[in-house]
């Protein structure tokens, strides 16, 4: 391949609508929020630019850093789930035979195709009280204590649904469930990536499989891993609609605290401030994930 | 430095910028349908009455008019109505802020009337254009959040209330205190999740007024919702009807629009109006600033002002109707309904909640503390 140095004009004319996307669509409009998170509310649709850092002092009150806690808690307690499934699932369908591997990648990519809102509503009616999982359950249950009857026993006490939905257990569940394709496909596609006779010659040298995992496995895969945890992890920290659907009394997280602030109480410059706080911290996480993933300078 | 600087002014720029952008795509798709459907240019420009080319954009909240009614504007005038829609007043506002993107008529709520209209964004309307509004019952023909409908014509009106499931709750509620202040019905209890709402309802039970909100009075109810937390399931999204229908709780704090729906779908349902007295909600045709068919926009207000107009959409959507006209047309078990329309009496312990803007922030920042806590 040629240097781009050499075609500048095509370079230029290659580059010039992402440029322009970026910078428009990106760049000014999130400029313009940074701002007002400097500003301060003067009726109700103007505000002044005073350069205030009063809206950040009050972001750090520690009500909102509370809120901004659990945002984390959640979001790397998602994370988490997210690593244990997507790692198994990712190795299965990499040690899948050939042909059923495009099956197996587009059954973990099909949620993608269908919209977010819609995934919520569907995982409302299958966790709700009358829901699928608990008529499932109570199906189950019904039929263990039939039979026990049959074989004379006393039947079991009548079955008591779960509550499964509006609480915090409901928003990990939602989170979890959408996240998963972020973790998997990173994963899986470091692990294909890989030499798989350095397994074979790690089993051969009598590691087990579990060490094998360990510490070829694992090590080898790092960067996709790291990116999957990544990408799980800053999605889910600005989750906005599961909590709000899915979740009880205490489930707010940070972005529905901002989404308040920027509608129901008209405080785009607090909402901005909060925002950024935010935007400051996935920033950060980002610059941490590629320093991890910078490949090691020569000694 | 203080430099003051005018989100309209701003956003107006970026926002036509946009719109030249999203003006050029739906033009090509508008194309290609056009072909497709085989429809001749000459159908295409054929000029309204109201001398404006025959458009018009709506922006409603969804489900809020009748089946047919855009079909049947259409078809009277020859104005083709797009519609599309908002999910709380809110975003109504935080679309009109930076500018009008195109709407020509819109639905706010009465605080939302006086939010938008206090912020320049509603066109005062040309009465003698709307020579319906003499169809609209005479209390709302005036009302305190506009008066003389200077900027806003009366669309629905609604009272908040108890939904409850008949067979779970008994006796029946007669006081905000079943949800309000009362573990009797634990984790079976949705409430809006509506700051102001809550907090002005609450100033009810108090036996104030919902205008009587006071940072002072905020401070005082935030405890009792805190206590009440442990007892309420969720802070519903105005869908607390469905959470009745689907048994997932007993209680809920609603619209009798809303409840009236429901309870046509399930017998074991019911709404009350609590004794303390409630908050009325009026929702409200208006025509912002920078519509670009404001005559298109007056002659559509008029239609759905008319008795049978007003008939369909009350028809559709069961909500009370404001419009006399229509409600004569209606037949004896929607006039009748004492949900849809609750007794003088009842109605006159109900009153509107002025909108308040230093307010609303005190009333967010309590409630995420509640719900932080």
């Amino acid at each position: 391949m040629e240097s781009w140095r050499l075609h500048k004009r095509l370079f230029a004319g290659v580059a010039a609508a992402p440029v322009f996307w970026l910078l428009f669509f990106f760049v000014v409009p999130l400029g313009i929020v940074w701002l007002y998170s400097f500003g301060r509310n003067t009726g109700l649709t103007s505000v002044e630019f005073s350069g205030t850092f009063s809206n950040y002092l009050r972001a750090v009150e520690p009500l909102y850093l509370q809120i901004f806690g659990k945002s984390v808690l959640v979001a790397a307690l998602t994370t988490v789930l997210c690593l244990i499934i997507g790692f198994p699932v990712a190795l299965a369908i990499v040690f899948a035979p050939e042909r059923w591997r495009p099956v197996m990648l587009v059954l973990v990519m099909l949620p993608f195709w269908t919209n977010l809102l819609i995934r919520t509503y569907a995982l409302i009616a299958v966790l709700r009280t009358e829901g699928y999982a608990n008529s499932a359950m109570g199906w189950l249950w019904g039929g263990a204590s039939g039979l026990k009857v049959l074989v004379g026993l006393e039947p079991l006490s009548a079955w008591e649904p779960f509550e499964l939905l509006y609480n915090n257990f409901a928003v990990i569940v939602g989170l979890v469930y959408v996240h998963l394709p972020f973790m998997v496909l990173p994963i899986y596609a470091a692990l294909d990536r890989m030499d798989k006779s350095l397994i074979e010659a790690s089993l051969d040298l009598g590691a087990g499989h579990w060490r094998t995992i360990n510490q070829i496995v694992v090590p080898l895969a790092a960067a996709g891993i790291w990116s999957g945890i990544v990408i799980t992890f800053i999605p889910a920290l600005g989750a906005y609609l599961t909590p709000d659907l899915l979740g009880g009394t205490d489930s707010q997280m940070i972005a529905n605290v901002i989404e308040r602030q920027f509608k129901r109480a008209n405080d785009w410059p607090f909402g901005a401030a909060l925002s950024f706080i935010l935007m400051y911290a996935m920033f950060i996480s980002i610059a941490i994930q590629s320093m991890r993933t910078r490949p090691p300078a020569p000694s | 430095m203080t430099e003051t600087f005018d989100i309209r002014d701003l956003a107006t720029d970026r926002r036509s910028l946009l719109q030249r952008f999203g003006a050029a795509a739906i033009g090509i798709s508008f194309g290609g349908a056009l072909s497709a459907c085989g429809e001749t240019p000459e159908e295409a420009v054929k000029i309204a009455s109201t001398g404006e080319e025959p458009n018009l954009n709506f922006y409603n909240w969804d489900t809020y008019i009748g089946d047919t009614t855009l079909a049947d504007f259409k078809a009277a005038s020859g104005t083709a109505v797009q519609m599309s829609f908002f999910a709380n007043n809110d975003e109504l506002f935080a679309k009109l802020r930076g500018g009008n993107p195109g709407y020509d008529v819109i639905v706010p709520s009465d605080d939302a009337v006086v939010r938008l209209s206090k912020s320049g964004l509603l066109e005062p309307l040309d009465q003698s254009l709307i020579p319906n509004f003499k169809n609209i019952a005479p209390e709302f023909r005036d009302v305190p959040f506009d008066p003389k409908r200077v900027y806003s014509m009366p669309y629905t009106w609604l009272v908040m209330g108890i939904g409850y499931r008949k067979s779970k709750v008994k006796p029946a509620p007669d006081s905000w205190k079943v949800i309000f202040d009362s573990d009797q019905y634990k984790g079976r209890i949705a409430l809006v999740s509506e700051a102001g709402d809550l907090f002005r309802l609450y100033a009810r039970y108090l036996g104030k007024s919902v205008n009587d909100l006071t940072p002072d009075l905020i401070k005082q109810i935030e405890p009792m919702l805190l206590k009440q937390k442990p007892n309420i399931k969720a802070f519903h999204e105005d869908n607390g009807q469905d959470l009745l229908l689907s048994k997932e709780v007993d209680l809920v704090l609603e619209y009798n629009g809303d409840m009236a729906q429901a309870m046509k779908e399930d017998d074991d349902l019911g709404f009350i109006i609590p004794k303390e007295g409630s908050q009325l909600n009026a929702d409200n045709l208006a025509i912002p600033k920078g519509a670009k068919h404001p005559k298109n926009a007056h002659a559509f207000i008029n239609y759905l002002l008319s008795a049978e107009a007003g008939k369909h959409i009350t028809e559709t959507i069961l909500y009370p109707t404001p419009n006399d006209a229509a409600k004569a047309l209606m037949p004896k078990e929607y006039r009748d309904n004492p949900v849809i329309f609750p007794p003088k009496d009842v109605l006159a312990r109900c009153e509107y909640g002025t909108f308040n803007e230093t307010l609303q922030p005190l009333y967010e920042e309590a409630f995420t503390r509640v719900r932080a806590a």
